[in-house]
């Protein structure tokens, strides 16, 4: 098959869409935490968390929305844990996030064993399925891929309009903007700095882990160990790519989902075939680094990302 | 609410408090071992007993522990200078693929100048893996955290593309692993009939140099200065760069003696499940050990017990061993806000 | 103003605070301080550094809660540790240092927290009209759209003002707000603060500048040790009770001889270095700092002294032009270089840049020269020495401090100045680049060091010292250059400028080539 071929076929941007839509939701929680002025380490490990509860949510009965929701549970409570520890006690937030990643993999895994404690495989559940959006959907190429798709990526979409929107046009916003650039400003104005990120870091961990429940839901019907297998760490590279703008982060998580679709196709191929299937998995990971170093000099960071806010202190 | 730092701690306040985090951590997980329908005490007890309770016990915990000091100190010495080195996974990996490529018969020479040549070389790779992240940090300022990471998981495929393809055992029945370790490529016991391996005292050795660098050495002072003060250490004179280098050079250097211990002294051979996480484990023994490389000890000898303990606590209880990473992370957390809390006091306005 | 009218507006208590007091730990921060502000009053609160200017401020913001004591605005009591009741109540504060988001817009800075944050929009075309308004009534011209980033200073400082107007504020508070303004600058914001008075406003004055408080207040009051212990009327006083006052005894500057100056030590021929964000790179810089010589640089904040400073550290190299010693040009110019060639350096900030929080004294002391004997051979430490050292430079430069094991973060400004002065003058450099070296300081620590320096000069050395403050500049320096945007004005002597005359440069005027106002 050409690569021309590939680029101009549905299918090809219906698969990358839904690979964009986990990535979206998480990449989004990230950048809200740090235009807070917080690194949020622990979007890989509430990935996983989100990724178990929304399933387990819904394997319990409670729906698919409801496991939506138990997700968004799960990820805030632990938004808390590492809001509580890296804002009002100001610890390293490097340290914190690695922990928090650790502690909700680990509860995670635990929570699934003793679940499930004696299956080998584990079930399914009836997942999100595409729902054609009339008209739209008809439209050559962009209407099967942006169109035809589960309702948890119409989502994803949504909350990137929201995101801007709350970021830009409202006090909150611009609060929210203030404390990752100076929190001694929204201090001086009399709002609570501590408040604003904690605020932020919560509901930022609560998209996380609907992104990972995107991955049960949507993109798969079960939960398997090592499924989210870096796509937080990949969120934080396309936070960086974005240039911390909702916009550009989609953008982002599109042209690598894009790439990552291409590289599964270009596998088929007989070109592919010759060479090692570990290569390709390679790519992501390899374009996560390339992104980095591509705006590591241009971006423009939160003047105070990773940097605590003691009340009083000068 | 707000932090007012204390002039000098008393050493109730310094002793308390971190005994205050162990504590909770023990109590986190008798009530999840109690959700688990078990007896919190009888689980307890039987992760003592299967860390510690036997001298079968006891050596199988200082087997684990082994890697764990060489991952736990590399993260110390990189952490100490603010390097965040999450990646020793990868740097492990590449120590032990050096000892398989030159271990398997590549070099016929005797053990006395085999071993010493493979863990040189393995630590100049895992030196050469660090410093890919360190370099694109001092050139270009990305973020070494999201590299070393990513890094982990290229180098895992790396690793698992060489074991189905030029290192795969050709003996191996198809499954990705490599050829054996010639005898001469093997740390031998140190005691005979006892399973613990000189990998065990390396490490020991390792700790005692690692601290000998940071408190008497000019390389350890440039170190000490960097993390604690960049800006001032750039003020002072001291090429940062060349400092986080350096640093980089040993702290993978370090990680890359843990595959090579692992695959040398205790496997034999190179598989890709020869680290369950060492490499992130080490995070947590270098932040229980206050990056102190001597307290690294320590700290590895807690955390594999540990895990040891967890599992043949989950073989006699059926508690899930993922028990054991939970206490883990409930400890470092617990443990960096004591830290923090015995140099600070919480003051409400 | 008629005496009648003015009777009847004093009459207006807006602020009383009554018998606050604050302890932190040991400290009394504040001792029972009580203060009235009336209607069109300004009032100036003066002390030196630590003396609890900025608890009592915090306390009224809400940041601290004292321990008794209450605030009362407009005869309402304030409830204590909220830091919105004072805001909402009227009273608007001007920081020392800016409480500005850089990348944000003028708009924005204005209008953040000004709104209910769960407001579903920003209003932004009703507050762009009010701020014009404002701007207008106040004369404080700024556009509303500019990236707080790019303005200069005096403009982030109107808007700062800005922000407390546009809340409604009728009381204004300023802290030090001239410390980083030109003399015409200040004046500027004196007509602003007139202005305001004349609109019915209060404001409150901190400084410790004696001149402006004899310039703009009514009522002075006096803070010493957390205590107030004068008020005066400002038409009943002068300038030397007030040092008096606050000081608690008469204080003696050092003299200051003539100097002898020698040969030329260092010298610069047409410098440039680039500029770094909006902090501004040297200009073709031609400089000589003589022997047995102090030279002073003054200026506004911002106008290249870091470039300047950076240079001769060590931390930046020329981009073009030659940086000359006795002994040659340098091309391998770095920091370890320059401490060779006998360049003794006073950093600007000691907490960030001058010393280690986490390290004990005798880390500290041999920062810039651990890589020497004896303090290490071959990359072997050797701590005995080091240590001997450091106690050497605690004994001689009376550094007050448990031992030199202890960590440098516990210690005083004050003598963590020593400390650094110790360490930078034991090693006798031919060169001294002293950089705001007396900032925070109580006035004992500054004679101190400013003697220190003097002693240094006397004894050969080629000093260049760099200040905010006019008026040190003044005193000390046997000659003066003035840097603005890059550029250095000639040569001034001892006497010859009035500091008016000396504003007009630090405004930017006067040089050759006119500087682009532009960007």
């Amino acid at each position: 098959m050409d690569l021309i071929d590939i680029l101009l076929s549905a299918s090809f941007w219906t698969a990358a869409i839904r690979i964009a839509s986990p990535l979206i939701f998480a990449t989004l929680g990230e950048l809200i935490c740090e235009r807070a002025g917080v690194l949020n380490l622990g979007i890989e490990g509430i990935m996983v968390a989100g990724a178990f509860a929304g399933w387990m949510g819904a394997y319990s009965g409670l729906g698919l929305w409801g496991g939506v929701c138990v997700a968004m549970a799960v990820g805030m409570m632990f938004g808390l844990i590492h809001s509580l520890l890296t804002v009002p006690f100001g610890l390293s937030q490097h340290v914190v996030g690695l922990g928090v990643t650790l502690l909700a993999t680990s509860m995670t895994y635990y929570a699934y064993r003793l679940a499930l404690p004696e299956v080998t495989s584990p079930p399914k559940i009836d997942a999100f399925q595409p729902f054609e959006i009339p008209i739209l959907s008809d439209l050559p190429l962009i209407g099967p891929a942006l169109f035809s798709q589960t309702p948890l990526t119409y989502l994803a979409f949504v909350l990137v309009v929201v995101v801007w929107a709350v970021l830009y046009r409202t006090p909150l916003g611009l609060a929210l903007r203030a404390a990752g650039e100076n929190p001694a400003a929204v201090a001086a104005q009399g709002l609570s700095v501590t408040g604003i990120r904690m605020g932020a870091v919560i509901v930022g961990s609560g998209l996380m882990a609907v992104g990972g429940a995107f991955l049960t839901m949507s993109a798969f019907d079960s939960f398997f160990f090592e499924m989210v297998n870096g796509r937080g760490w990949i969120c934080i590279a396309l936070v960086v790519f974005g240039a911390w703008k909702p916009g550009k982060a989609l953008l982002g998580a599109i042209l690598f989902a894009a790439f990552d679709a291409l590289q599964i196709r270009i596998q088929q191929t007989p070109l592919g075939a010759d060479i090692p299937y570990q290569v390709f998995l390679m790519m992501p990971y390899f374009l996560s680094i390339l992104a980095l170093i591509v705006m590591s000099r241009r971006a423009e960071v939160p003047a105070a990302l990773m940097v605590p806010f003691n009340k009083g202190e000068r | 609410m707000r932090l007012e730092p204390i002039a000098n701690p008393g050493v109730a306040r310094s002793t308390l408090l971190p005994f205050a985090a162990i504590s909770s951590t023990v109590v986190i997980a008798s009530l999840l071992a109690m959700i688990a329908g078990a007896n919190p005490f009888l689980v307890l007890g039987e992760i003592l007993k299967g860390a510690a309770g036997s001298k079968f016990a006891l050596l199988e915990t200082l087997n684990r522990a082994t890697p764990l000091i060489f991952t736990g100190l590399a993260v110390a010495v990189a952490f100490r200078a603010k390097l965040w080195n999450i990646g020793a996974e990868a740097q492990l990996y590449a120590g032990a693929l050096i000892t398989v490529v030159l271990g398997t018969g590549m070099l016929n020479w005797p053990a006395g100048l085999l071993l010493p040549a493979i863990a040189v070389v393995a630590m100049l790779a895992g030196a050469v893996v660090l410093l890919i992240p360190a370099l694109l940090k001092v050139r270009f300022g990305v973020d070494e955290v999201v590299t070393t990471l990513l890094f982990n998981f290229i180098f895992l495929l790396f690793i698992s593309m060489l074991l189905e393809g030029p290192l795969k055992d050709p003996m191996g029945m198809g499954w990705p692993k490599s050829a054996r370790l010639i005898p001469e490529a093997r740390l031998p016991r140190i005691f005979d009939g006892l399973r613990l391996h000189w990998g065990f005292a390396l490490a020991l050795i390792a700790a005692g140099v690692v601290w000998v660098i940071e408190r008497r050495t000019t390389l350890g002072y440039e170190m000490r200065a960097v993390g604690l003060n960049r800006e001032a250490a750039q003020f002072a004179g001291i090429p940062v760069n060349t400092v986080l280098i350096k640093t980089a050079l040993l702290s993978g250097g370090l990680a890359a003696l843990a595959g090579f211990s692992e695959a040398s002294g205790l496997k034999g051979n190179l598989t890709l499940d020869l680290s369950p996480g060492f490499g992130y484990t080490g995070i947590i023994v270098a932040m229980l050990a206050l990056l102190n490389p001597l307290a690294v000890v320590a700290a590895a000898l807690f955390v594999a017990g540990i895990f040891v303990g967890a599992d043949s606590m989950s073989r006699a209880v059926g508690v899930p061993t993922y028990l054991a990473d939970i206490m883990l992370a409930t400890a470092l957390l617990l443990m960096v806000l004591a830290i923090m809390l015995t140099r600070f006091r919480i003051v409400r306005e | 103003m008629a005496k009648q009218d003015d009777v009847q507006k004093r009459a207006q208590v807006v602020l009383r605070l009554d018998r606050i007091t604050k302890t932190f730990g040991a400290l009394v921060a504040n001792d029972a301080v009580s203060l009235s502000l009336h209607r069109g009053e300004v009032i100036a609160l003066l002390g030196e550094n630590g003396a609890g200017k900025t608890t009592l401020m915090n306390i009224l913001f809400g940041q601290y809660t004292a321990d008794s004591g209450t605030v009362e605005v407009f005869t309402q009591t304030i409830p204590p540790g909220n830091p919105r009741a004072a805001l909402d109540a009227g009273v608007g504060m001007v920081h020392q240092h800016f409480t500005l988001a850089d990348h944000m817009t003028v708009l924005e800075n204005v209008t953040l927290g000004t709104h209910s944050l769960w407001k579903t929009n920003l209003d932004s075309v009703a507050t762009r009209a009010k701020i014009v308004r404002l701007a207008e009534e106040f004369r404080l011209q700024v556009d509303p759209d500019a990236i707080v980033g790019t303005l200069t200073v005096g403009e982030r400082q109107r808007v700062e003002i800005l922000k407390a107007l546009y809340r409604d504020a009728r009381i204004l508070i300023l802290d030090e707000p001239t410390a980083v303004l030109t003399p015409q600058e200040t004046d500027d914001l004196f007509e602003t603060l007139r202005e305001a008075v004349d609109l019915g406003l209060s404001i409150i004055f901190i400084s410790h500048k004696l001149h402006e408080v004899m310039a703009i207040s009514d009522r002075v009051l006096i803070l010493r040790h957390g205590k107030m212990v004068a008020e005066e009327r400002t038409s009943d006083t002068d300038k030397h009770k007030l040092a008096a006052l606050m000081v608690g005894s008469e204080v003696h500057a050092p003299e200051v001889a003539p100097a002898t100056p020698g040969p030329a030590l260092m010298s610069l021929a047409d410098v440039c270095t680039p500029d770094k964000g909006n902090a501004p790179g040297l200009k073709q810089v031609t400089l000589d700092l003589r022997a047995g010589q102090i030279t002073g640089l003054a200026g506004v904040s911002g106008n290249g002294q870091a470039a300047l400073a950076d240079l001769i550290g060590g931390l930046i190299q020329p981009e073009s032009g030659t940086l000359t010693l006795e002994d040659g040009a340098h091309p391998n110019w770095t920091a370890r270089e320059a401490v060779h060639s006998g360049v003794g350096r006073i950093p600007e900030d000691r907490h960030k840049t001058g010393t280690i929080a986490e390290f004990d004294l005798t880390e500290n002391a041999i920062l810039e020269s651990y890589k020497d004997a004896p303090f290490s051979r071959r990359g072997w430490m050797n701590w005995g020495r080091a240590e001997a050292f450091t106690r050497e430079v605690i004994d001689t430069y009376d550094v007050r401090c448990p031992g030199p094991g202890t960590r440098i973060r516990l210690l005083s400004g004050g003598n963590m100045q020593k400390l650094i002065l110790g360490r930078v003058l034991e090693s006798e450099p031919r060169i001294i680049l002293a950089n705001q070296p007396v900032r925070g300081l109580d006035i004992g620590a500054v004679n101190y060091v400013h003697s220190r320096l003097l002693e240094a000069r006397d004894k050969g050395a080629a000093v260049l010292l760099i200040s905010e403050d006019l008026d040190e500049i003044m005193a000390l320096s046997d000659v003066i250059h003035v840097i603005s945007e890059g550029q250095l004005s000639p040569e001034f002597a001892r006497g010859t400028m009035s500091p008016a005359e000396l504003g007009v440069w630090m405004a930017g005027h006067g040089f050759e080539a006119e500087p682009a106002h532009a960007s």
